[in-house]
């Protein structure tokens, strides 16, 4: 079966990083040497920012070792729109695919995580921006649809700019299909935990991502419906400290916690222990 | 005085001339009278001409017109009895979404909608019609009592898209829109959401989750503005934007009716007269009811579960993927 092969996910020389040795953190703008970011989950020792990291990375940071089945994975786009832009959308998928050794903008699966099975869906940032368009909104339909079906938690983690312009209507439409999905989902029991990396907006910010009867974010992920950019030009004024910042959600009632990477697998299974675990009153 | 776009100048002249004849001709010269016809009939070809090709910008512009009739116009024309209801009981009232209950071909319905406004003061204090998170939580609240009430529930959709701003990001734009696609789609009572103008992004499906997508003949719907897609496309260290940019890029994103229809993602077009809806809203109004009177009877024929049944469906299959072989 289509378990994680090493040989074809190896992550750890394909870093998101810029090359070399030393690594500039986005966060603290201090120059760490590399291998200590590597060490720490690609997490900065300095100040704590969380680095962006691949789909797989984040897959192999929560689910116990080789327990994941891909499903949806012979899912491609198409060019709908025709789109007309410098670079045809086709090329730029093309070079996506290449950039991220991935497909498409999102992977999902069935795993177990510390022996509770869960279906999985991971947004990619690094595949045109984790955008969702038709087969980011599918895929999350047929895992939405087979967590329900199976009876197990659904976990999406999302890192994207939104929905992907390259696709027009059809991506906005996706908003309205996942969260179809995700209400179909919750007529049963089991829990949708959701994910937000750094950074989670638009379309998915506005769809599925904020529908997770549990919300988690990882620290100071800029988390949003417009972006930054817009707002400051739209008020035209600048914008607060900290604004669309993870502690931000938290403090305005939006997410219910920050957590850190190292502590994400812990704490997902101290939830689904929780959620999903044993009933009887020990006596 | 009405208000012409660009394209629209030589009929613009055209009429204006038409204007002065009219009131030189008091006298009741048989001259001038005839003169008056040959000239309204050759007005009214130039503007069918003009409205039988317009590009993809021409039609953002028209769906976006100031005198466009808006969701209050609307209700005003095609129902009775409309009482306004107020407020998500959580924060505010949020001006540029209008609801409440009306009665509609004597079926009481719950109707709501974007309002711009018109003036500048009736569309600062309305936001232009770009709703916060209150907005869409007081819609959401009237979406409950039409479902509790089991009255059908009718959306006029008219926005440039949700209001970028601080507070609306501080009180949850995102979450308050995705709580109405969630709520929107198991809505045990049948929903009719037409598009009368702009339909933008999020900040629009936010109304339009529904059994029937409608559309008018020039309204357009889209992931992003033209505007907000050549930034991205083509906007390079402070150039300024040209009308040629937003052509090409309303072009490639197929936001007009007719590319919807075509992609099978709304329902049906309502016409227009030549000219646009502001031109005769009247007529587009009784247009309106029509078509949205025989959806309704149709919707209401069936079993809820039934319609939940190809809600459901309806947006489950929207999308182009490819699935390779293995």
């Amino acid at each position: 079966m289509a378990w994680f092969k090493k040989e074809k996910y190896t992550i750890s020389k394909k870093v998101k990083v810029p090359e070399g040795l030393w690594v500039k953190c986005d966060g603290c703008r201090e120059i760490i040497y590399r291998k200590e970011v590597e060490k720490n989950l690609q997490v900065c020792p300095k100040c704590n920012y969380h680095f962006r990291i691949s789909a797989i990375e984040r897959i192999q940071l929560l689910i116990d070792e080789g327990s994941f089945k891909e499903i949806g994975g012979n899912l491609t786009s198409m060019d709908p729109l025709n789109f007309k832009d410098q670079v045809p959308y086709k090329e730029r998928l093309k070079d996506a695919q290449k950039k991220s050794n991935m497909k498409e903008a999102a992977i999902a699966g069935e795993t177990l995580i510390e022996g509770y099975p869960a279906m999985l869906i991971v947004l990619d940032f690094a595949f045109m921006g984790g955008s969702m368009g038709s087969v980011v909104g599918e895929k999350f339909a047929l895992t939405s649809e087979k967590a329900s079906e199976e009876e197990v938690p659904l976990i999406s983690i999302t890192s994207s700019g939104g929905a992907r312009m390259q696709e027009g209507i059809l991506s906005l439409m996706q908003m309205a299909k996942t969260s179809a999905a995700i209400a179909m989902f919750k007529k049963g029991v089991m829990p949708y935990i959701s994910i937000l990396a750094d950074p989670t907006f638009g379309g998915v910010t506005a769809s599925f991502a904020m529908l997770g009867d549990i919300i988690i974010a990882e620290p100071k992920s800029l988390i949003g419906f417009a972006g930054p950019r817009v707002i400051e030009q739209t008020i035209k004024q600048q914008l607060p400290d900290g604004f669309q910042r993870a502690e931000f959600l938290l403090q305005h009632g939006m997410i219910d916690m920050v957590v850190n990477r190292k502590d994400l697998r812990q704490t997902i299974i101290k939830l689904l222990s929780m959620i999903v675990g044993g009933e009887k009153v020990k006596t | 005085m009405p208000y012409y776009l660009d394209f629209e100048k030589p009929v613009a002249e055209l009429e204006s001339k038409i204007e002065e004849l009219k009131r030189l001709a008091d006298g009741g010269d048989m001259n001038i009278a005839s003169e008056i016809k040959r000239l309204e009939k050759k007005a009214k070809d130039l503007r069918a001409n003009i409205f039988s090709k317009l590009t993809h910008w021409q039609k953002t512009l028209i769906a976006r017109h100031v005198e466009r009739p808006q969701t209050l116009d609307y209700i005003g024309l095609i129902m009775e009895d409309f009482i306004e209801l107020h407020g998500d009981r959580c924060f505010a009232d949020d001006p540029s979404i209008v609801g409440g209950f009306a009665r509609f071909s004597n079926v009481s319905v719950v109707v709501i909608g974007h309002q711009k406004g018109r003036g500048t003061n009736e569309r600062i204090w309305r936001n232009f019609g770009q709703p916060h998170p209150e907005g869409y939580r007081k819609a959401l609240r009237l979406l409950k009592l039409a479902e509790r009430f089991k009255k059908p529930v009718i959306t006029l959709i008219d926005t440039t898209g949700a209001y970028p701003g601080i507070g609306a990001e501080e009180r949850g734009q995102a979450e308050s829109i995705a709580r109405n696609l969630f709520e929107m789609s198991i809505l045990r009572t049948p929903i009719i959401s037409i598009v009368i103008g702009e339909g933008g992004s999020g900040g629009a499906l936010a109304l339009g989750v529904a059994d029937r997508v409608l559309m008018l003949e020039h309204s357009v719907y889209s992931v992003i503005s033209p505007e907000g897609c050549a930034a991205i496309l083509w906007k390079k260290d402070g150039n300024e934007l040209t009308q040629e940019e937003y052509e090409k890029a309303s072009e490639s994103l197929k936001l007009t009716a007719q590319d919807l229809f075509e992609m099978g993602v709304i329902d049906e077009i309502i016409p227009e007269p030549v000219g646009g809806a502001h031109r005769a809203p009247k007529d587009t109004a009784s247009d309106v009811k029509k078509t949205v009177r025989r959806h309704l009877s149709e919707l209401m024929e069936n079993s809820i579960d039934t319609v939940l049944e190809e809600r459901y469906r309806k947006f489950r299959v929207m999308g182009a993927i490819k699935k390779e072989l293995a």
